[in-house]
């Protein structure tokens, strides 16, 4: 199958002269979960934030090689950053609601990229609400603050309002870190269902995590990519960093 | 029940506050008393001194309703002189030339606030936001200098009968109200989270729509304040305004366009006139009079702002 995301010798300085990432090399099948893991700092975030640019908003950085999107450069001149941003969306790990209702919150990609119809505003709603099995909890109190929700939903919420725009690729980064043992496992279970029709990358809360969720996997150490792999990779890591981490003797 | 596990035990034990010796107890619960009493003092210190101020105009500035009739006061002409207080002119002097300058203020200070806030680089942010907030320490004569010397001629050399009209005021008091607003908007505009701007942006959004529809609904509270203190700015000055808006108490002969006739405010009357009166006189009680409108109408626009502000922090539920 051709790769979805392919990411080629890509390396990212901050303004400081930190190297966040060197030389990456990275395939990325669709309709996979794909989880990149590895100890704090070691580079995920910053890759997960370079697939959508959203690393623009660093200033002073500086970024060599390639990743290519759907057979295309995404560091190309001319790229149009809204619209891969909105086909490869991002979900945080301090859910963040948008000030306004949750309808609001829902609709607001959608206004934004110039839908106005308000039956189609409605039924992706309701499709996005579902997909993130959320629609059951708020579908008498659409129109309730988005800030009354607990953290659990908010965090679908968000992960909600990024499938309303029907993205192809869903970029997580560490979803499920201020979740209940509930919460998160409904995030999880949804992730079963949003690989049939999308593409996700997630950073995972932990290696426990990784392993349950993960269709691939890459395990990341200070900027580098150790080891690429399947569900294998947490049961016979070919890497002897991979398996210290894994069965917990650093990190 | 009478089991008591290891774990259980751990637990019990735990629950025991710490005893703390009586003497230590004693010495901070004091301490904390007499801090808790200052910081009271201060507070309520204020709304005394206010309501005091409040008291002391109503004494001055009451008997000016007995002495003088309602119909007197909603009379177009203020001639003291004559007994005639006719209060409309200098409510409309203020009125007009302060809605003039936030005609000017408002919209000029927030696209300036966005621009300062959002899109310039830091470098320039860095630069441009300390030389604004030295602009807001001007005395306000000086910028009475600026009027009257470069703003009048232009504008009357742009066909005004005068250069000194409610439009010079206005811009005069829309610049002085300007670095305040700039300042206090852009605060609120760089408090907003940094997630908030990376959720728009993850999902699609412009960096105009970021702004528009996510910043500047969150930064609604500062933003508000900034407007209301640029206005209360100017309402409240006196100086520059008598200098620039000619002082003619008159609303008899409209011009074609208002903003370009001489206006007086209140608060300028208070200033020209109060030295000459006599304590006690009827002249003296109208002045305090028009003192305690100026109190009221700021006191109208400050509640306003809190309305305003306080709906918005319900919207958004206790989270934030």
């Amino acid at each position: 199958m051709e790769p979805k995301i392919v990411i080629d010798s890509l390396s990212y300085t901050f303004a400081d002269g930190t190297r966040a990432l060197r030389e990456i090399n990275l395939q990325i099948r669709p309709n996979q979960v794909f989880v990149l893991f590895g100890p704090a700092r070691s580079g995920k975030t910053t890759l997960l934030r370079l697939l959508n640019r959203l690393s623009d908003l660093t200033e002073g950085s500086q970024i060599s090689g390639t990743i290519t999107f759907n057979g295309r450069n995404i560091f190309a001149e001319g790229t149009d950053v809204i619209t891969l941003r909105r086909k490869i969306s991002m979900v945080f790990a301090v859910p963040t609601p948008l000030p306004g209702t949750i309808r609001d919150n829902m609709t607001y990609s959608l206004r934004m990229a110039g839908i106005r119809d308000r039956s189609v505003l409605d039924d992706r709603t309701v499709t996005a609400l579902q997909q993130a099995a959320l629609w059951d909890e708020v579908k008498d109190r659409l129109d309730d603050s988005a800030f009354a929700l607990s953290g659990g939903q908010k965090q679908r919420l968000c992960l909600a309002r990024s499938l309303a725009m029907q993205p192809e690729v869903i970029l997580l980064d560490n979803p499920t870190s201020g979740l209940d043992p509930l919460s998160t496992a409904m995030v999880e279970e949804s992730l079963v269902i949003l690989k049939q029709k999308y593409t996700v990358i997630i950073v995972p809360h932990s290696v426990q995590q990784a392993a349950r969720i993960a269709d691939s996997a890459a395990f990341m150490l200070n900027g580098e990519l150790v080891e690429i792999g399947d569900k294998d990779l947490f049961i016979n890591p070919a890497d002897q960093r991979t398996e210290d981490y894994v069965t917990g003797r650093f990190g | 029940m009478s089991v008591v596990t290891p774990r259980q035990r751990v637990l019990e034990e735990h629950r025991q506050p710490h005893q703390i010796p009586d003497e230590e107890k004693h010495s901070t619960n004091r301490k904390e008393r007499v801090i808790e009493f200052i910081i009271k003092l201060c507070g309520v210190s204020a709304i005394f001194i206010i309501a005091l101020i409040f008291l002391f105009l109503l004494r001055e500035g009451l008997p000016a309703l007995t002495q003088v009739a309602i119909s007197d006061f909603a009379d177009a002409r203020w001639y003291p002189i004559e007994g005639k207080y006719g209060f409309t002119p200098l409510l409309f002097g203020t009125l007009l030339v302060t809605a003039g300058a936030v005609i000017i203020a408002v919209p000029l200070g927030l696209v300036t606030a966005i621009y300062l806030g959002e899109i310039a680089p830091t470098w320039l942010r860095d630069i441009l936001k300390p030389l604004i907030e030295i602009l807001a320490g001007i005395p306000s004569i000086v910028l009475g200098f600026l009027g009257w010397l470069v703003l009048a001629p232009l504008i009357q050399k742009a066909g005004a009968p005068t250069g000194l009209t409610a439009l010079t005021g206005s811009l005069i008091l829309g610049y002085m109200a300007l670095p305040t607003i700039i300042s206090i908007a852009e605060d609120a505009l760089y408090a907003v989270p940094k997630e908030y701007r990376d959720g728009a942006l993850a999902i699609g959004a412009t960096r105009w729509q970021t702004i528009w529809r996510v910043v500047m609904p969150a930064a609604k509270t500062g933003t508000v304040t900034a407007i209301m203190l640029g206005i209360g700015r100017a309402i409240g000055e006196t100086m520059a305004v008598m200098m620039v808006t000619g002082n003619a108490a008159n609303i008899n002969n409209f011009q074609a366009n208002i903003f370009l006739q001489p206006v007086r405010t209140m608060t300028a009357t208070i200033a020209a006139e109060m030295g000459e009166v006599a304590q006690g006189s009827t002249h003296y009680s109208v002045l305090f009079a028009i003192g305690i409108v100026l109190f009221l109408i700021t006191f109208a626009v400050n509640s306003i702002a809190a309305r305003i502000v306080g709906k918005q922090s319900r919207s958004r539920g206790s989270s934030l």
